[in-house]
């Protein structure tokens, strides 16, 4: 990763959640959150199973088009146009000003996936579909980066390719806020972990804080590996 | 089957021979048809997009009415263009019956609603698969639509092709509008219409057998396409 690219990345703000709710179809899935996420570092978001923590989204009634354009999403399934490795990437650069083949091709050699760059993209594997969603998101250069679950059906090697992506993009300066049910995973890779469960915040600080001395019962049973309904 | 065989051989003879009059009758029924198709895709496509990705109301039932209209029957079609384009009609000015124009025209409102109706299936299906990836994006909606119309180009072309199949395949409408005159407007269905009709029946045979070879290849052609697509993972 080149030095002069971490320096043109913006400058970070902090991220203030007020009031978050999600809804479908009537059925309120998380509810009144209020959440600040100050920067920088990894955020792990978690919880049990249908806690809510994999149905969080960044509700634009919360988040207006403005912040949206300044965050990038990563799915737990990922979603590729029907073309090439690189004219996926190349079709979010457009939104962009500046080139775009050689931004591209530099962003698909971060993720290791240059030598397949011409390869249609729905081709790749399940680790390598999600790595160019890293790249495609990477490429915009996001001051936040949303990962909803973005490992939870791949290898453990492709797995580590992930959360290494996360750690240089957290070293760039941006914000990771990371979903994962994956205790394992969250140790790994947290700076700060939200913890939420029955679509309720539960807790919210310091890694070693929350996995050394959880406050709710419910984040003490999570860990120790026991069933929380 | 003696006229199946004679058919045949009446049937490669022609085309052998490159017969003008034949040549000018499959020049014009690909020239309208396929006008028609462009025509109904500059139309139905945007129409298929809007009503796949649009909210608004009334949208289930024209979904409901495009898919209906999709069974427009060519006659009814022919016989409603006749009346706008007749001397008495409000488009009568125009001066266009009895024109390739006006062919076109009816071919054009009788294939529409099929494009719309099965791009409106195809771009919805899309849709759904890319709407919050894209909406992740804050994409302008003009951008939106493009990607979904080119990623979805294979699929579409299929659309395409059954409006040109049931354009080209279709009597009723050019025979009403056109009037099946001799080197106007006369096509493959409306020259096979009337050899029937004079008891010619192995020439209207041999045309109808070349006419079954021209779809025939254009569909083996867009298929081949759409395959070769699939394998690239395209499709």
């Amino acid at each position: 990763m080149s030095a002069n690219l971490a320096e043109t990345m913006p400058r970070l703000l902090p991220l203030a959640v007020e009031g978050l709710g999600y809804e479908v179809r009537g059925a309120r899935l998380i509810d009144a959150i209020d959440l600040r996420l100050e920067d920088p570092g990894v955020t792990v978001v978690m919880g049990p199973n249908g806690a809510g923590a994999g149905r969080l989204r960044w509700n634009g009634a919360v988040v207006d088009q403005a912040v949206r354009s300044r965050q990038a999403l990563v799915f737990q399934r990922p979603v590729l146009l029907r073309r090439s490795v690189r004219a996926n990437v190349e079709f979010v650069l457009r939104l962009r000003p500046g080139e775009r083949h050689q931004t591209a091709m530099h962003w698909l050699e971060h993720v290791g996936l240059a030598d397949v760059a011409e390869r249609p993209a729905r081709r790749l594997s399940g680790g390598e579909q999600q790595r160019l969603a890293m790249a495609r998101s990477l490429a915009l250069e996001p001051e936040v980066l949303l990962m909803d679950e973005p490992t939870a059906s791949l290898d453990p090697a492709s797995v580590a390719t992930i959360e290494s992506l996360v750690d240089e993009a957290r070293q760039l300066g941006t914000k990771v806020v990371f979903v994962t049910h994956d205790i394992g995973q969250a140790r790994r890779l947290a700076d700060d972990v939200v913890f939420l469960h029955r679509g309720r915040l539960m807790e919210h600080t310091a890694a070693a804080t929350f996995f050394n001395e959880p406050a709710s019962s419910a984040a003490r049973d999570y860990l120790a590996g026991r069933l929380v309904l | 089957m003696q006229d199946f065989a004679e058919s045949f051989s009446l049937a490669f003879g022609l085309v052998l021979a490159a017969d003008a009059d034949l040549l000018e009758i499959i020049g014009l029924s690909l020239r309208v048809s396929l006008s028609a198709v462009l025509i109904s895709c500059a139309l139905g496509l945007p129409l298929g997009a809007a009503v796949a990705m649009g909210h608004f109301p009334g949208r289930h039932a024209l979904i409901v009415l495009l898919n209906a209209l999709m069974g427009l029957p060519p006659v009814v079609v022919g016989l409603l263009v006749y009346l706008m384009l007749s001397n008495a009609g409000p488009f009568g000015w125009l001066q266009l019956l009895y024109t390739p124009t006006a062919m076109i025209i009816a071919q054009s409102i009788l294939i529409t609603p099929i494009v719309a109706a099965l791009s409106r299936e195809v771009l919805e299906q899309l849709h759904d698969e890319y709407d919050e990836q894209f909406r992740s994006l804050c994409l302008p909606p003009h951008i939106a639509v493009a990607a979904l119309l080119w990623d979805a180009r294979y699929s579409l072309l299929t659309v395409a092709l059954a409006g040109f199949g049931r354009a080209i395949a279709e009597v009723g409408a050019v025979i009403i509008v056109g009037g099946n005159i001799a080197h106007l407007t006369r096509v493959m269905t409306t020259a096979i219409a009337l050899e029937t009709s004079k008891g010619d029946l192995a020439l209207a045979l041999a045309l109808g057998i070349v006419l079954i070879t021209m779809a025939l290849s254009v569909n083996a052609a867009v298929m081949g396409l759409r395959a070769s697509a699939a394998r690239q993972a395209y499709a």
